[in-house]
């Protein structure tokens, strides 16, 4: 393997990397030992511990919890894209009472943390009378976070087309918005499916934060039987629950991404960018190589 | 305006403590994250093995369950006591280092494999070709998503106000705790925010466009 950085190893390269591969080994296990050390040592994978596992009510809570996760990140998700296409749609007006207050509200939402949105929403909002629930001030919070960086994502995308996609459009007589439609936007989708996909992982990843205003989301409920005295308290047996679903849901999705991402390179219709000669945007219909 | 003068103190410790929380892990997960990315482009496949399974694992695991398990559930194992500052440091600079560490790694690749092939046949040894070719080329592509990346960071230090640490995102337990209205609290510090992450994307867009062009 040539990389930027290493020239193909010759004999003596090889013997040197097989050291270097044999102390990483060494040092690694070391490390890997003593973490499950004191796995073993405080008594993390006793019986007792994870005896949670086979009661029915804690795995129905379960489900449950994942499925308030689940819909949040939904619900979340649905509202942040509509969210996203109508402030970029806005943005890229030719009005500029549309698109400057768009561009105001896209950058604010951008520049506010997500937990102090959730904070302004759950803690702050009762007091001029407006009660929201947990999960609605959660959507709301992703809805408008990530609403704004998919607006920015939507908008990259659809500058990033060549020029003459849209002036042919207008020579054929189409309006402004049968441009946007039937022109831009498919192609622009396609291009941009696997960035919208991974922003989309995110958040998911921010669901998490629902946590900090007593959401009773997947994480919630890991610290709430991670807590139980009668299993000795398993918070890190419940945690490594929680994280492995955690990350299988997300490499769920972002194998989901890079499915798309290798089937648009495979489609032979392929255009060059104006803007960057290397980026390759795949254009064209769903037939497949 | 009233509960941001009567409070000005409040406001300035925590934000103090915002930007300590920061500096610390920006820090922290800089070296990291270099450090990771020399794995990833490693000749020995067992450390970009390993570099790879820790990318893979931490960025797709929520950064409030990184917290947690660095607050509550790993005293259990009784190895060092953090305190929750440093806590919310090692849970930051875990989490922050993954991204650090892609920024890097995908600089590093932007660089031409000839850029580096026509310098080792110069007979450059590997300093010299890191310090004066592949490294200041790679850096025009580092710098801006790296700005990015620490935006990022700055605004993830909020998590931490969940987690006893007395920072920016607590602002809003000491206002209700004062019987100030949370709600024009909680506008002031999203406003803040607002103050200092925007001189920092415009930063990075500058960086993006000026850099872009020039390669």
């Amino acid at each position: 393997m040539t990389t930027v950085l290493f020239d193909v190893p010759g004999p003596r390269a090889r013997v040197r990397h097989r050291l270097l591969a044999v102390v990483g080994i060494a040092a690694i296990v070391a490390f890997l030992g003593y973490v499950i050390w004191r796995f073993i040592d405080t008594g993390q994978f006793e019986g007792r511990k994870w005896s949670w596992i086979e009661y029915k009510q804690i795995q129905i809570s379960l489900v449950e919890a994942l499925g308030r996760t689940l819909s949040a990140f939904a619900v979340g998700a649905a509202l942040a894209l509509v969210f996203g296409a109508v402030f970029a749609a806005a943005r890229l007006s030719d009005h500029r009472w549309v698109s400057a207050p768009a561009a105001v509200v896209v950058e604010l939402f951008r520049a506010i943390p997500l937990v102090i949105m959730m904070f302004f929403f759950y803690y702050g909002l009762p007091a001029t009378g407006v009660k929201l629930t947990a999960f609605t001030s959660v959507v709301l919070s992703l809805m408008l976070y990530n609403g704004s960086v998919l607006a920015e994502v939507f908008r990259a995308g659809i500058n990033s087309l060549p020029k003459g996609q849209a002036e042919a459009a207008y020579a054929l007589g189409m309006r402004k918005t049968q441009v946007m439609v039937f022109v831009l936007l498919p192609q622009a989708l396609r291009a941009m499916m696997p960035t919208i996909i991974s922003q989309l992982v995110v958040l998911l990843k921010d669901t998490a934060l629902g946590f900090l205003i007593t959401f009773e989301e997947l994480l919630y409920w890991g610290r709430q039987i991670g807590g139980q005295l009668q299993f000795g308290r398993p918070l890190i047996p419940t945690m490594i629950v929680v994280a492995a679903t955690y990350i299988g849901l997300c490499l769920l999705l972002t194998w989901f991404a890079n499915y798309l991402e290798k089937r648009n390179r495979r489609n032979k219709k392929v255009i060059a960018l104006e803007n960057d000669k290397a980026e390759l945007v795949v254009i064209g219909n769903d037939h497949q190589a | 305006m009233g509960v941001l003068t009567r409070n000005l103190d409040l406001f300035v410790a925590h934000f103090g403590e915002t930007l300590r929380l920061f500096a610390f892990s920006a820090v922290i997960s800089l070296l990291a994250g270099v450090f990771l990315a020399m794995l990833r482009v490693s000749p020995v496949p067992v450390f970009r093995g390993v570099g790879t399974l820790y990318v893979t694992v931490v960025r797709n695991t929520p950064l409030t369950l990184v917290f947690v398990f660095f607050v509550f559930a790993y005293p259990y194992l009784e190895i060092i006591k953090f305190e929750f500052f440093t806590a919310a440091v090692v849970a930051l600079s875990i989490y922050t280092s993954a991204f650090v560490c892609e920024v890097v790694r995908s600089g590093i690749n932007t660089v031409p494999v000839g850029q580096a092939e026509a310098s080792r046949a110069l007979g450059l040894t590997f300093t010299q070709m890191l310090g004066s070719i592949v490294l200041p080329q790679a850096m025009r592509s580092v710098v801006p998503p790296m700005v990015s990346t620490f935006i990022a960071l700055l605004k993830n230090t909020t998590v931490a106000a969940g987690f006893s640490v007395r920072e920016a995102g607590a602002i809003r337990d000491a206002l209700s705790e004062a019987g100030e209205s949370t709600l024009v609290g909680m506008l002031w510090v999203a406003g803040i925010f607002v103050l200092l992450v925007l001189p920092l994307t415009f930063l990075q867009r500058v960086l993006e466009k000026r850099w872009s062009v020039a390669r």
